[in-house]
């Protein structure tokens, strides 16, 4: 069946009030574009889970779109401090679940092999355990030892942005792989972005590639440069500059909102925002090629 | 000519981490100077030092210095990539991981760490960015080595809050955790390094050149014991710290610092 539509139209479509969305992709891939479209879009009471917020959530927080973030590192990679969802949190005016990365992501791992829970092997630090009463501990029938267990986590949406799909939603990733996988396999719902929309035969010539399979995809989204400032492996590099501009951003709100509606509210779509952001911003994240060495099916 | 008279308090801290690598350990990485300590080493004495990334990257040869623990260089020319949940369950919890590296707002007498928050947790004076991979590296990997610069506010008695694992309380209750990993082994800070006694406890070991144990004791928030003669670190060489200012952080990012 061909999914595609516009971003927009999936965002109307799927993601409703109140939601539990997972933006996913570690560093790599994050589906920005996607945020900014939930933001022109006024969603509110949204759960934002994800193992790093990182800018993404941190600006559909500062839009008022979020009641709740789950997460496990609440920092602007390699720069610092996340501002926005730290002041929030500090102000008592954000909720927030918190885990450690392997616990968040073995939440993910069990909503997305369709199991209650994952067992994890004892950290000792107690703390967290202690903080977040999600954390429970059951006896291993075998052993008789006490083993932590995190909940499933079944977001209600899930948001994956891929370097190719075909029309169907069958999707290919290379580069850091992240919890792509896991969040579209534990979501209701799926959108998939896409940096190219590609014939079905370029997805069966390498089936090894592909993560994703279309009959789990709702939505395809053909949305080139989604991910930007984060990347996307061999296609741009990540805007490390932005992520330092932001930390300057983020320091007041009437930064924040002047962004907001310059970049966000101002533009009307992916298209728009890279155009604006102009040719030498271009130049700077191009990449040189370095291709794998194909590998041979054989055919049988 | 490289100066070797003068080094950064970064400098100092990162050659002697990398100093603590064997060659063919895999070492869990994170970025910043973690990082540069790696890639110092494996230029210097470890060349076949295995660098596994967080993010699910195995044996990375970073061409460029990653400003972000995702960044693409660290996949280009990589042995393997993997998911989030493979290299948390494959690589550090079933014990494939022989050092991990840590970092942290606070360290306490036992080695314990703080990454979490300053204050009450539910009404945090300043809340931190929290775990991420800390707690599982802290209790899985073989052995850690932290980094972190010597002052009082970051040495207190008792962290605030137990982001991971050190000693606990002393070196009988981690192992009665049955934890995999055997704990913090050296604390590298700008004025010396502090290893575990036998009952855990953070004790000087060495001071770097010029340091003093007075120095050291006044920048813990505990009553800092020191073994009785403190070995005296080399100082930087010519060559490590070329490599560091030309080959791994030419613009000075992690590398400047106040001294």
């Amino acid at each position: 069946m061909n999914k595609a539509m516009s971003l927009s139209e999936a965002i109307s479509r799927f993601v409703q009030d109140g939601n539990c969305i997972y933006a996913a992709g570690f560093t790599h891939l994050i589906p920005f574009a996607a945020g900014h479209e939930i933001i022109r879009q006024k969603r509110r009471d949204l759960i934002l889970a994800r193992a790093t917020p990182d800018l993404i959530y941190d600006q559909i927080v500062a839009a008022g779109c979020a009641r709740k973030v789950i997460f496990s590192y609440m920092g602007n990679p390699g720069v610092g401090s996340l501002r926005i969802v730290r002041t929030e949190i500090e102000a008592g005016d954000l909720e927030w679940e918190e885990y450690s990365h392997f616990g968040m992501i073995s939440r993910l791992q069990a909503g997305a092999t369709g199991v209650p829970f994952m067992p994890m092997n004892p950290t000792a630090a107690g703390d967290l355990e202690r903080a977040n009463p999600n954390h429970r501990t059951v006896t291993d029938p075998y052993s008789g030892r006490d083993v932590a267990v995190v909940r499933a986590l079944n977001p209600d949406v899930a948001i994956v942005h891929v370097q190719r799909a075909d029309v169907e939603g069958n999707a290919q990733i290379w580069g850091i792989i992240g919890e792509q996988k896991e969040a579209a396999f534990a979501a209701r719902h799926v959108i998939l972005t896409a940096e190219e929309i590609v014939d079905d035969a370029i997805i069966r010539s390498d089936p090894n590639r592909t993560l994703i399979p279309g009959f789990v995809v709702d939505a395809v989204c053909h949305v080139p440069y989604c991910a930007h400032p984060s990347y996307t492996q061999g296609y741009y590099d990540r805007d490390n500059n932005f992520y330092l501009t932001w930390d300057e951003v983020s320091k007041t709100k009437e930064g924040v909102q002047a962004y907001l509606d310059e970049w966000v509210l101002g533009v009307k779509d992916r298209g728009e925002y890279w155009e604006k952001l102009g040719p030498e911003v271009h130049r700077q994240l191009s990449v040189k090629s370095r291709p794998s060495t194909l590998v041979d099916y054989g055919d049988y | 000519m490289t100066d070797r008279s003068t080094y950064s308090a970064s400098e100092l801290m990162t050659i002697n981490a990398a100093r603590l690598l064997r060659d063919g350990d895999v070492v869990f990485v994170g970025v910043g100077l973690p990082n540069l300590a790696c890639n110092l080493a494996r230029r210097t004495h470890a060349p076949n030092l295995v660098m596994i990334y967080e993010a699910g990257v195995i044996g990375a040869q970073p061409a460029r210095l990653p400003l972000s623990i995702g960044d693409p260089t660290l996949v280009s020319g990589a042995l393997a990539v993997c998911s989030m949940y493979d290299i948390f369950a494959f690589y550090l919890q079933r014990g494939n991981v022989d050092v991990g590296f840590l970092g942290g707002a606070q360290i306490d007498r036992y080695g314990n760490i703080n990454a979490t928050v300053i204050g009450d947790y539910n009404h945090p004076k300043v809340r931190l960015p929290g775990s991420g991979g800390s707690m599982e590296i802290a209790a899985w990997a073989n052995l850690c080595y932290i980094i972190t610069p010597h002052q009082k506010r970051r040495f207190p008695e008792k962290v605030d809050f137990r982001t991971s694992a050190g000693f606990l309380g002393g070196r009988a209750e981690r192992e009665a955790a049955s934890l995999r990993g055997g704990g913090p082994q050296a604390v590298v800070t700008n004025l010396g390094i502090l290893e575990p006694d036998e009952s855990g406890e953070l004790v000087l070991s060495a001071l770097h050149p010029g340091a003093t144990v007075e120095q050291a004791r006044e920048n813990t928030g505990w009553a800092l014991k020191a073994v009785d003669q403190p070995r005296m670190t080399e100082a930087p060489s010519e060559k490590e710290l070329r490599i560091l200012r030309e080959d791994l952080d030419p613009k000075g990012i992690y590398l400047k610092d106040g001294g």
